[in-house]
């Protein structure tokens, strides 16, 4: 066990962060206290200043250190696509991808009966007033494929029903994917979205 | 204390950082809680979704206790859903009004067989909304706000029986309604299972039965509001039968 008050603390904020709990957080401490130049220091500096600045962008959600995220800021990226994802996970992943080009604009959410999320609390309102006001021709509804997100895809859809284009991700087989590990709902989306070769 | 039942899977909640606790309409055992360890693995998790046909194994030490459920597929409706708002509106709105009315651990199956096969008709919207319309009807009944359409609570004549006592849901006649027409709520034939079974008849008959599981049913479960999926699928079939 950590003698000191100072360690203890930081070892239970640390077991607070996911993947990790009482005892990989403890390894964690001790590997960063042995490399305390190497990275205990530069960590608390960086989370210091992620602290300071880290905020969501005021026009899409994405997380960044600017009430305008670079995203957004990018004329290159003014396409008239818009990208619609559930959280800034979602966003981050797709742009590991780095296939989509236009911008984004993240729910926070998805419409949930169980837990009161109506639109109000979801980003909603933001996208319809910025379809119109950044002249967007394509809205792209990257939303999971559960029954929560699909029911948001729909809700958003007829909002801008007759404004834009309105588009989904393709749902089927993964990557890499074998057909004996998929269940059946994604084998049925696959056969159903079947195409030509 | 060790169950093993089948269920409708009504909602999925997540729980720590691998589990999720999900909630099943059993048929022997009711709506039934219980957590699901991994339940959020990419393995467990599409199976996962609501409406989800499943085979549960339930095992606690005590009986009252929250327990844990091990969970096998047998059939996923989520897929048939996804893609069709209305079937999907449809699905939302059975699985939140069984979430909102059923009290938990109390067996229902003949509630439950009907969900079922309402389920199973996701999709075939030249039958399902009349199904769902017998599927409201039977929750009112299992609830204890049950429509008495059989003869009219003033005369007892069960002829021209074309009004519903909103305080009551006993039927009124035509001949008796005189002054109290515009407090009365209207009864399609559908309702009583008669008539032609047109869209636009179900769709007054879903009026009346939404009245009473807002104005009767809600307040009786501690005030709470009717879920929105309800309100959003009747809303998506009236839209549907007005477009030309």
């Amino acid at each position: 066990m950590s003698s000191t008050k100072d360690i203890d603390t930081l070892i239970e904020l640390m077991a607070k962060l996911p993947g990790l709990g009482p005892r990989s957080a403890r390894r964690a401490v001790l590997h960063l206290i042995r490399k305390r130049a190497l990275l205990l220091a530069p960590l608390a500096d960086s989370m210091q200043t992620v602290a300071a600045t880290a905020r969501e962008c005021l026009n899409c959600g994405n997380v960044g250190t600017s009430d305008i995220c670079d995203i957004c800021e990018s004329e290159k990226r003014a396409n008239g696509i818009l990208c619609v994802v559930e959280d800034v996970s979602d966003l981050w992943a797709m742009e590991r991808a780095n296939v989509f080009k236009g911008r984004y604009h993240v729910l926070g959410g998805t419409l949930s009966a169980l837990d009161a999320i109506g639109p109000e609390e979801l980003r909603i309102p933001r996208l319809i007033d910025r379809v119109t006001s950044e002249h967007i021709t394509e809205v792209i509804l990257a939303l999971n494929a559960t029954i929560d997100g699909q029911t948001t895809a729909h809700y958003i859809a007829d909002l801008l029903e007759n404004r834009v284009t309105l588009t989904s991700l393709a749902q089927g087989v993964p990557i890499g994917g074998e057909l004996d590990y998929l269940d059946d709902g994604t084998i049925t989306a696959a056969m159903n979205a079947r195409k030509p070769i | 204390m060790e169950w093993r039942d089948q269920g409708i899977l009504l909602s999925v909640r997540r729980h720590g950082e691998t589990s999720a606790i999900i909630d099943v309409f059993t048929i022997e055992h009711g709506r039934h809680a219980g957590i699901v360890r991994g339940g959020t693995s990419r393995k467990i998790a599409p199976i996962l979704q609501p409406g989800a046909q499943l085979d549960v194994s339930w095992r606690a030490r005590l009986e009252d206790h929250l327990g844990s459920y091990t969970v096998e597929p047998l059939r996923s409706r989520a897929a048939a859903a996804l893609s069709d708002r209305l079937s999907l509106a449809g699905l939302n709105a059975v699985t939140a009004l069984i979430a909102f009315a059923l009290p938990e651990r109390e067996a229902n199956p003949h509630l439950y067989k009907m969900s079922e096969q309402l389920l199973d008709l996701l999709g075939q919207h030249d039958v399902w909304p009349l199904a769902y319309l017998r599927f409201e009807i039977a929750l009112l009944e299992a609830t204890g706000m049950g429509l008495d359409l059989s003869a009219c609570a003033v005369s007892g004549t069960n002829e021209n029986l074309i009004y519903i006592s909103p305080r009551t849901g006993r039927a009124v006649s035509e001949q008796v309604a005189g002054p109290w027409v515009n407090k009365l709520l209207p009864l399609p034939p559908i309702l009583k299972g008669e008539g032609t079974g047109s869209d636009a008849e179900i769709e007054q008959a879903l009026q009346t039965t939404g009245y009473f599981l807002k104005e009767k049913l809600a307040p009786n479960l501690g005030n709470r509001t009717l879920p929105e999926a309800r309100g959003r699928y009747v809303d998506l079939f009236s839209r549907q039968i007005t477009r030309p």
